[in-house]
């Protein structure tokens, strides 16, 4: 039996399976009543600037096709701004505009798209085509990030993001997203986005994943990955741990994109993470929770969490893992 | 108690209860638990005709009486323009009556009938009425008496006399005393003779009028047997054989008593029978027989709906065995199906299409349907709206494939209208977003999950023997409930994410 071999081995590897997330840790550490808190963008946004964590900041909310008619004011002054379904997922209905061409707007991908364009995008977001269940929902019009140069180097057209994978305030497994050429300039690992495995410690390259297979070089823009290393992770760590306290859900991933100018910002936090994470570190997820498990309810500081995960989780640990 | 005991404890709970109900249905109430092979079930017509002259009219036939081969399952009468009713004094008899009416008249009475399964020998406890000696003519008389002298002495008992007497009177070589009876009782038969006789003998003899069950058989008339009481019990023989017994597949239907058929203001009346078997799957036979049982767990349920709503909750019962395959599928195997629920719906769409022309129907309807929408979603429709103008088109392309497979004769097309509009149309929306968001590929990937799902799910809806245990027995679906719950306490790997994280462990 082969497949009962793969299943043990994986078993002792710590690998953490779809059905062990959702019944061991979503349903237990995320309570329903939170969700909207992080399903609803504007909610996210109100808690995090509560908790002094850095969010983009909000240009205008767009609840009502009506409103629509405004949107060419609302736009005029902006160069750069991201449109987003307020309880979307998975990074769908995002329009980007990085910059203008006159009256018109610029895609990163140099795509001109008209005012009546961003009109339609946004009206489907509005009758719910993004929203789960297909509600009407809400657009938000968003500042644009910057990206850190030393970092879109790694990404193809769009941004790469950090997501970090938080059970009960400690950080203890991350990893960059880095959108490539194959994944349309989206971060999405399963559309052919690089995964980059880091240090939780250090934000330091662990491997690099492509679709199942280890690469070394990004695969559009050539740059070698083993010399990443994500600058401010103290910070990262930090917000992270934050979070927890910030929405009260057990299990979440956090997203993080650097602005050039800002630092790291939280762009969305997700209380159904995927697994992909394991992919990219080659170390499963399972040990880590079971160890933070064991430490009971005890009642620690983001800070005392923080150093908890410096100390236990290095890549050090990780390999004897 | 932990919320995962409990699961434990409620699975386990309905799982006894469902196996406990299971095996108590099938070892006391004997319903079979495998859907066993075909039985045969007779259609029987009576075909009543005459004559009448328009005088009022009253047509009286005996009904076949509730006896232990064979069990009725369904009785049709025809009689247009008739008043019709059921008579249960001493037998069991149908009335017809008219009051002004001419010329020549048919009826049927038809019945489908089937040996039951558990048959026990005939035993008949009713007493003969006291036997009242025919009246003979002399001649007869004397003709009677040697006939019986001689059985006398070739016998030992009622039986054996009686024995004795059908092989004088049917054999090849008729005595002289055996012709002259004969030919003075111008138009008995043998039956109605013999009885005469053994009653002259004092021993209480009475007719039986039936039918042999031989597959297409038309225009039969009445068979006769007759039966003897020896003292103990009654005994039957052929007449014009001189066997003892019933015969196999000698179907009664009226013993001793008055005629057969009586049709007062008419003439010529005749009843003519005709008979064809089928064979038919021992559950239809199961289902009808089930009516008459009188156990609490059979009268509380399915069985006492009326047939149509029955067939209804057929394939409601099938349903859970449909959510138990989607289950499997996404908690064990972890295959994405678009819509959680979407593939069971299908698979019972695909129950009344039958499979290759489902399959056909579903893809070149939501093929067509994704490449409209494709258009549509270029015209700037509030989703509400685009929504609705899919499912339009969801009904217009099933209307044309209809119409267009009915001209050109494919009849298996006209099914078409089995698949739930609602669901392919928004169907058809999801895939079409999935296409411009995720590609043709995860367009192929989740459809053909969803079709894969949808099509083991229909293979096991459509299994004799899970269609037989759904039915027959309800309570599986305490099972199906306490398995589900314990997949739902699953935590080890889906199959797929064995290969999704092979990589992570080479």
């Amino acid at each position: 039996m082969k497949l009962l071999e793969t299943f043990r081995k994986l078993d002792r590897k710590g690998i953490l399976g779809m059905n062990a997330r959702n019944v061991a840790y979503i349903a237990r550490y995320n309570e329903r009543k939170l969700y909207p808190l992080v399903d609803d963008k504007l909610k996210t946004k109100e808690a995090a600037r509560k908790h002094n964590i850095k969010v983009p900041e909000l240009f205008g909310v767009i609840r009502y096709t009506a409103e629509l008619n405004d949107l060419g004011d609302l736009l005029d002054p902006l160069t750069g701004f991201a449109v987003k379904p307020l309880r979307g997922s998975g990074g769908k209905g995002i329009i980007i505009i990085s910059g203008r061409d006159g009256q018109n707007f610029l895609k990163p991908s140099g795509k001109v798209v008209t005012l009546k364009d961003i009109r339609h995008d946004i009206s489907n977001i509005l009758s719910g085509v993004y929203s789960l269940g297909g509600r009407p929902d809400t657009a938000i019009i968003e500042s644009l990030i910057r990206g850190r140069p030393d970092l879109l180097k790694y990404s193809f057209e769009g941004l790469p993001d950090i997501r970090v994978i938080v059970f009960r305030g400690f950080p203890i497994m991350a990893m960059m997203r880095c959108p490539t050429a194959k994944s349309d300039g989206k971060a999405n690992l399963h559309q052919g986005a690089v995964g980059v495995g880091l240090d939780i410690c250090t934000g330091k390259a662990i491997r690099a994943v492509q679709r199942d297979v280890l690469v070394e070089r990004h695969p559009d823009t050539g740059v070698d990955f083993s010399d990443l290393a994500i600058p401010d992770w103290d910070e990262i760590l930090q917000l992270s741990a934050k979070c927890y306290d910030m929405t009260g859900l057990g299990y979440i991933g956090c997203d993080f994109v650097l602005d050039e100018y800002r630092g790291p910002m939280i762009l969305e936090l997700n209380a159904r993470p995927g697994l992909a994470v394991q992919i990219a570190n080659g170390i499963g997820l399972r040990t880590r929770l079971e160890a933070i498990e064991k430490l009971g309810n005890v009642d620690l500081h983001a800070d005392e969490r923080v150093a908890y995960v410096l100390e236990k989780f290095g890549v050090l640990s990780a390999k004897q893992a | 108690m932990s919320p995962k005991g409990q699961v434990y404890l409620f699975a386990a709970l309905f799982i006894l209860l469902g196996l406990g109900l299971t095996a108590y249905k099938s070892l006391m109430l004997h319903f079979p638990l495998l859907p066993d092979s075909e039985r045969t079930v007779w259609d029987i017509e009576a075909k009543l005709s005459f004559e009448t002259r328009g005088t009022p009219l009253t047509v009286s036939l005996a009904l076949p009486e509730k006896q232990q081969q064979f069990k009725i399952l369904d009785e049709i009468f025809a009689s247009a323009g008739y008043g019709f009713a059921i008579e249960e004094n001493h037998q069991r008899r149908a009335i017809w009556t008219r009051r002004d009416v001419s010329g020549s008249q048919t009826l049927y009475y038809k019945f489908k009938i089937t040996e039951r399964a558990d048959a026990q020998e005939l035993s008949s406890q009713d007493l003969p009425e006291t036997v009242i000696p025919p009246t003979w003519s002399s001649a007869e008389e004397v003709a009677a008496r040697s006939l019986i002298n001689s059985a006398t002495d070739l016998s030992s008992d009622a039986t054996s006399f009686t024995q004795q007497l059908l092989q004088m009177l049917t054999d090849a070589q008729l005595s002289q005393d055996a012709q002259l009876l004969f030919e003075s009782s111008r138009g008995e038969s043998i039956g109605e003779l013999a009885i005469k006789i053994l009653n002259a003998a004092d021993i209480p003899a009475r007719m039986v009028r039936g039918i042999y069950l031989e597959n297409r058989v038309y225009n039969q008339r009445a068979e006769e047997l007759i039966e003897i009481y020896n003292g103990k019990e009654w005994v039957f023989f052929n007449p014009y054989t001189a066997q003892r017994g019933i015969p196999s597949n000698f179907f009664m239907w009226q013993r001793g008593g008055q005629s057969l058929l009586d049709v007062v203001g008419g003439y010529n009346s005749r009843v003519r029978f005709s008979v064809i078997g089928n064979d038919i799957s021992a559950k239809a036979v199961a289902l009808q027989e089930a009516e008459n049982q009188t156990a609490a767990l059979v009268d509380f349920n399915i069985y006492s709906l009326p047939l149509d709503k029955q067939n209804t909750f057929k394939s409601l019962l099938l349903v859970p065995i449909g959510a138990l395959v989607v289950v499997i599928f996404r908690v064990l195997i972890g295959i994405k199906t678009s819509g959680t629920f979407m593939p069971v719906l299908i698979a019972l769409a695909f129950i009344q299409t039958t499979l290759t022309a489902g399959v056909l129907i579903l893809l070149s309807l939501v093929a067509a349907g994704l490449w409209i929408r494709s258009y549509l979603s270029k015209l700037d429709l509030l989703m509400v709206s685009r929504l609705a103008a899919v499912l339009i088109t969801v009904v217009i392309l099933m209307a044309g494939f209809s119409v267009l497979s009915y001209k050109l004769g494919l009849d298996q097309v006209l099914t078409i209208t089995f698949f739930p509009m609602i669901i392919i149309a928004w169907t058809i929306e999801r895939m079409s977003i999935i296409w411009e968001e995720d590609g043709p590929r995860e367009v192929v990937k989740q459809g053909g999950g969803s079709l894969v799902v949808a099509i083991i799910a229909y293979l096991l809806m459509t299994n004799d023997f899970i269609e037989h245990l759904t039915y027959n027995f309800p309570e599986v679906l305490l099972i199906e409930l306490g398995i589900i719950m314990i997949l739902g306490q699953y935590t080890g790997y889906r199959l797929t994410e064995l290969k999704r994280f092979r990589f992570l462990i080479e």
